[in-house]
């Protein structure tokens, strides 16, 4: 499609691009600086409106270097929602100052369009660019808090590792042009069936799954993630451990279920002839949830308990990535949804510890259940939601991922360790729950309330642990709708 | 009303949980009265229900025949059903939850601390554990054994005693341990079952033909061993043992009753009701071995209560002997002799419920005599706090003092010691008839486990209340018109069951009948 008709089906993503230069100019208009908030949650919410409108309409725009399809349409939703989610909690963080507001948001909204370009890249150059258009914005994000050292050391280890990570895909990525000659990634699957060589093929493969596992934080390109995680601001911890991985995830499926598979296409079953990397992907899943994990048993700050816990989520999300499938891909993004909600909500109730108690360390936790016993027993459903216990709604992304393990007949080693890893995870999760509830605390406490926004995030976002528990049978369906990829 | 009566056993203290959290909302946390209110006549009401059950059942209906069978689909994405149902081999279990539930909900009486908190708890784990012996479909017992997990963790952690914290993750992890290899065998059942589905029932016919291999080894064994990591972690088999006296000990009294009275009956209800139907292959060549960890289990329980001076911990340990008796009955379903397989699976079903309702007895008397002298020490160990009285008796010549709660004691260790005309000792020797008849060797050493559990009794019986009395309880109060409420009924089925175990025996044995019907066919 021409770039002018490409227009009208580009709605949303125009609609943000017009938001962020608002919000940059308003910033400069002394009257206008208080409106750049309500803009921002405007923009999302009417983007959100014009997706959900063309909700499974599929295309490719700007000459293929862009696909609209059902497959990018789940994961900007997951990108909205979080997105909308942040910036309103952004506004009841103390740590950040307020005059920075605008272009926080900027930033925000920019890691936004950076996100929704990376779910629909379907051209080399588009993809390094949508990752370094995410990538770029993140590192400012992580180091908002000017003040803080560790916020800078955090933004700092965040810019060394990550542009040495997309230098390392970028070089994949030259060299996959430079073995099938073009950036088009449907003519380059075309062009890779033929190559017989092994060799020529994994090593662009390794190089852009660097690139990619950064940014989903995979073992062991993971080193930057427990800093950063600790050092950036807890609102642009919540979010960074969720949108861009949904977004790594999402640009990981379509590369590699396009690029690397016999069939070129999400309902693909098998690798291309000679190249193994499902294998691969399997062995970095065990070596990411294990590491994660027990990692995260030594923690004793909640931030950073959380961020090694995230790595081994990707871990178990990687599990599925091994099975290529359509159905496997439906776990993937069942699992991502899911994982969206209860992180976000124990990151709220990190924010909510930071903000009333000044507390970081686990045991600043301790007797928090008498002092606020509504948000702890959310947040203990969230933790049991992480651990994979019924009955929540995380047992239920755990049990599809197991599931297609066995359903494929593939990788019961991975199941095994997998299934350890989580009775491991409940160890470090509980330490939590035995913070809040189990330790005595000696005399009166005081109740402590947390704003009403705050409070409904982490009561809203944990409820659904229980809700897609009970019946989890139309968001599947929603699912298996949005697993289709446009084929030019 | 028949179809939903199952439902409603489980989902009546759901509702009353629901409820406490209503009246909290409106009248406040502190009025610990409402809420023991709320609890017991919630279970009171299951209670009832389940007599209701108990009265309206036909042993000799199966699953797939009974009125009170429910099955509905829940999610047909995975064909998982809401699928509940009822029969000889679960109802005794459905009637001892039923009761130790609304007895240890009296029994907890006194608990001032954060009542709504452990009332609630106490029935959500209710509901658990009324879901795992209910359901028929083998997701739903799944989320059951889970879900049962939780409270526990809670009710040991929060109400525990000095070392609760490490006690309750220990029991968590220990069964989390097990139930995710069961996971695994859960999902392996389905997807090489044809068609795909996780009805118990339906998986009876439809996992023996089942040939795939993998690792050199049949999936079924590999299946086998999954379910018996997890089974054998609740029952608990000796290796996997540690979790339990220490989560009995920490435990607060209603929760050990709990603990020991029905949790350990759900690994050997694991057993019985999933692996010996499905697998029965599997368990006839495993028999040999699970007769032999009975073995073990009777003889390492005994031999460890004897040496323990904490008497809760005593009591503990010999549940570990008492559950070795099941597996050495179930073991004998593999008997030549039909009598024999008979004798040992009706045995180890009778022998499940009679624990159940001894060692609560025991449980309960021990939690009394703590209440009110705020020790458990049989002898108080070397390194007691005060030092004047390490080494010394703890207690002594009780016996004239409160004579109504010793009369119980000794009761109860009889019962627990098998003393014939008390249930114990009928299921006990069924066990063993049951056990002779294939394992003779292993029997003769496992009755040694009978004379073992004599001597840990009778001493503490001794060294507790007769003899001198000791000063310190001159003061001491008899049991009190609550505890008695709590104990008769139990000390009642033990004396009934002792002396006329037919109406028990009747109601179980078409169901244990079809299980050794299933485990001979392929022998």
């Amino acid at each position: 499609m021409s770039n002018l008709s490409s227009l009208s089906f580009y709605i949303p993503e125009l609609i943000i691009i017009i938001a962020i230069l608002l919000v940059i100019v308003l910033d400069v208009i002394p009257v206008c600086k208080k409106y750049t908030f309500p803009l921002s949650l405007g923009a999302i919410l009417l983007a959100s409106v014009f997706l959900w409108q063309s909700y499974g309409e599929s295309h490719g725009l700007f000459m293929g270097m862009i696909s609209i399809d059902p497959f990018s349409h789940f994961f900007k939703m997951i990108f909205l929602l979080s997105t909308f989610s942040i910036i309103l909690i952004s506004r009841y963080e103390k740590q950040l100052d307020s005059n920075y507001s605008a272009e926080y948001n900027a930033l925000l909204l920019i890691v936004l369009l950076g996100m929704f370009l990376m779910s629909s890249s379907i051209n080399l150059i588009m993809i390094y660019l949508s990752i370094e258009l995410v990538s770029i914005p993140s590192y400012i994000l992580a180091g908002m808090l000017k003040n803080d050292k560790e916020s800078n050391e955090a933004s700092l280890k965040y810019v060394i590792f990550g542009s040495f990570a997309s230098g390392l895909m970028l070089f994949g990525l030259s060299i996959l042009y430079g073995i099938t000659g073009s950036t088009d990634i449907g003519v380059v699957t075309a062009a890779l069936q033929a190559i017989e060589y092994p060799l020529s093929i994994y090593f662009p493969l390794i190089l852009i799954l660097v690139g990619f596992g950064y940014k989903i934080s995979m073992v062991p390109f993971h080193f930057w993630t427990p800093d950063v995680y600790e050092g950036a601001p807890t609102p642009i911890t919540a979010f960074l451990s969720v949108a861009p991985k949904a977004a790594g995830f999402a640009i990981l499926i379509r590369v590699f279920y396009t690029m690397f598979t016999l069939e070129g296409s999400v309902s693909a079953t098998l690798p291309l002839t000679n190249i193994n990397w499902p294998t691969l992907i399997a062995v970095a899943s065990a070596v990411t949830m294990t590491l994660g994990n027990l990692l995260a048993v030594q923690q004793e700050d909640v931030k950073r308990l959380l961020a090694y816990s995230t790595i081994s989520h990707v871990g178990f999300m990687l599990m599925a990535f091994a099975i290529i499938s359509p159905d496997a891909v439906r776990a993937i993004m069942l699992y991502l949804f899911i994982y969206l909600f209860m992180n976000l909500s124990a990151f709220y109730m990190a924010i909510f510890a930071s903000n009333k108690l000044n507390a970081h360390h686990i045991n600043d936790w301790d007797g928090l259940s008498r002092k606020n016993p509504v948000l702890c027993a959310f947040m203990a459903l969230t933790l049991i939601s992480l651990t994979g216990l019924p009955p929540t709604a995380g047992f239920v992304g755990k049990f599809y991922i197991f599931a297609e393990l066995f359903k494929h007949q593939q990788f019961y080693w991975l199941a095994v360790v997998a299934i350890l890893n989580s009775v491991v995870s409940l160890y470090y999760y509980f330490k939590i729950i035995k913070s809040m509830y189990l330790v005595d605390v000696e005399g009166e406490v005081n109740k402590i309330e947390a704003h009403p926004v705050v409070n409904w995030s982490i009561i809203l976002f944990s409820a659904q642990n229980i809700l897609f528990f009970i019946y989890w049978e139309p968001l599947i369906g929603f699912i298996e709708k949005s697993i289709n990829l446009w084929s030019g | 009303m028949e179809s939903s009566i199952l439902t409603l056993l489980i989902f009546v203290p759901v509702a009353g949980a629901v409820l406490m959290l209503f009246f909290a909302m409106l009248y406040g946390k502190e009025n610990a009265h409402y809420y023991k209110w709320i609890a017991a006549i919630t279970t009171g009401i299951q209670l009832v229900l389940a007599g209701i059950l108990y009265l309206n059942f036909d042993p000799a209906l199966s699953i797939t025949e009974s009125p009170f069978t429910v099955q509905l689909n829940w999610i047909t994405h995975f064909n998982i059903q809401y699928f509940l149902g009822v029969d000889g081999l679960s109802i005794p279990m459905v009637l001892l939850t039923a009761l130790l539930s609304f007895i240890c909900i009296i029994s907890s009486w006194k608990i001032e601390k954060q009542a709504l908190g452990y009332f609630s708890l106490f029935l959500l784990l209710d509901a658990g554990m009324m879901g795992v012996f209910l359901s028929m479909d083998f997701f739903l017992f799944y989320i059951f054994w889970e879900v049962m997990l939780l409270p526990m963790y809670f009710l040991i952690g929060i109400w525990g005693g000095p070392q609760r914290m490490y006690a309750a993750i220990k029991f968590f992890l220990y069964t989390l341990f097990g139930s995710v290899f069961m996971l695994l065998a859960l999902l392996a059942l389905y997807y090489y079952s044809d068609p795909h589905t996780f009805s118990l029932i339906t998986l009876i016919q439809t996992v023996g033909s089942i040939d795939a291999t993998l690792w050199g080894l049949s999936v079924k064994y590999l299946i086998w061993m999954a379910l018996f990591i997890g089974f054998a972690i609740k029952v608990p088999i000796v290796p996997f043992h540690t979790w339990l006296p220490l989560a009995h000990v920490e435990a607060p009294t209603a929760v050990s009753v709990i603990l020991a009275g029905v949790l350990l009956k759900m690994g050997t209800y694991g057993f019985l009701r999933i692996s010996y139907p499905l697998l029965p292959g599997e368990m006839v060549n495993f028999a040999y071995i699970l007769a032999v960890l009975g073995v073990i289990n009777i003889i390492w329980g005994a031999t460890n209560a004897i040496a323990q001076i904490d008497l809760k911990k005593m009591v503990a340990y010999s549940s570990v002997s008492h559950m070795g008796y099941v597996l050495l009955g179930i073991a004998a379903a593999i008997s030549d002799s039909p009598a024999g397989a008979q004798a040992g699976m009706n045995g180890a079903l009778m022998q499940m419920f009679n624990h159940g309702t001894i060692t609560a007895m025991l449980f309960l008397l021990v939690g009394m005599l703590y209440d009110r002298t705020h020790h458990r020490w049989i002898v108080f160990p070397n390194d007691y706090e005060k030092p004047e009285l390490a080494g010394q008796q703890g207690f002594g010549g009780l016996g004239a003092k409160v004579p109504v709660y010793t009369g119980f004691v000794a009761f109860a260790f009889f019962a627990g010691l098998g003393l014939p005309a008390l249930s114990g000792f009928i299921s006990e020797a069924m066990c063993f008839i049951g056990g002779f008849s294939v394992f003779r060797t292993l029997t003769i050493i496992a009755t040694l486990g009978i004379l073992l559990n004599a001597i840990y009794f009778l001493r503490a019986y001794q060294r507790i209340f007769l003899g001198p009395l000791n000063e310190t309880y001159k003061d001491l109060p008899d049991i009190t018109h609550r505890e008695l409420f709590t104990i008769i009924p139990l000390a009642a089925l033990i004396l009934f069951f002792g002396v006329y175990p037919a109406p028990l025996l009747d109601m179980i044995s078409p169901a244990m009948d079809g299980i050794i019907k299933i485990v001979q066919s392929v022998i």
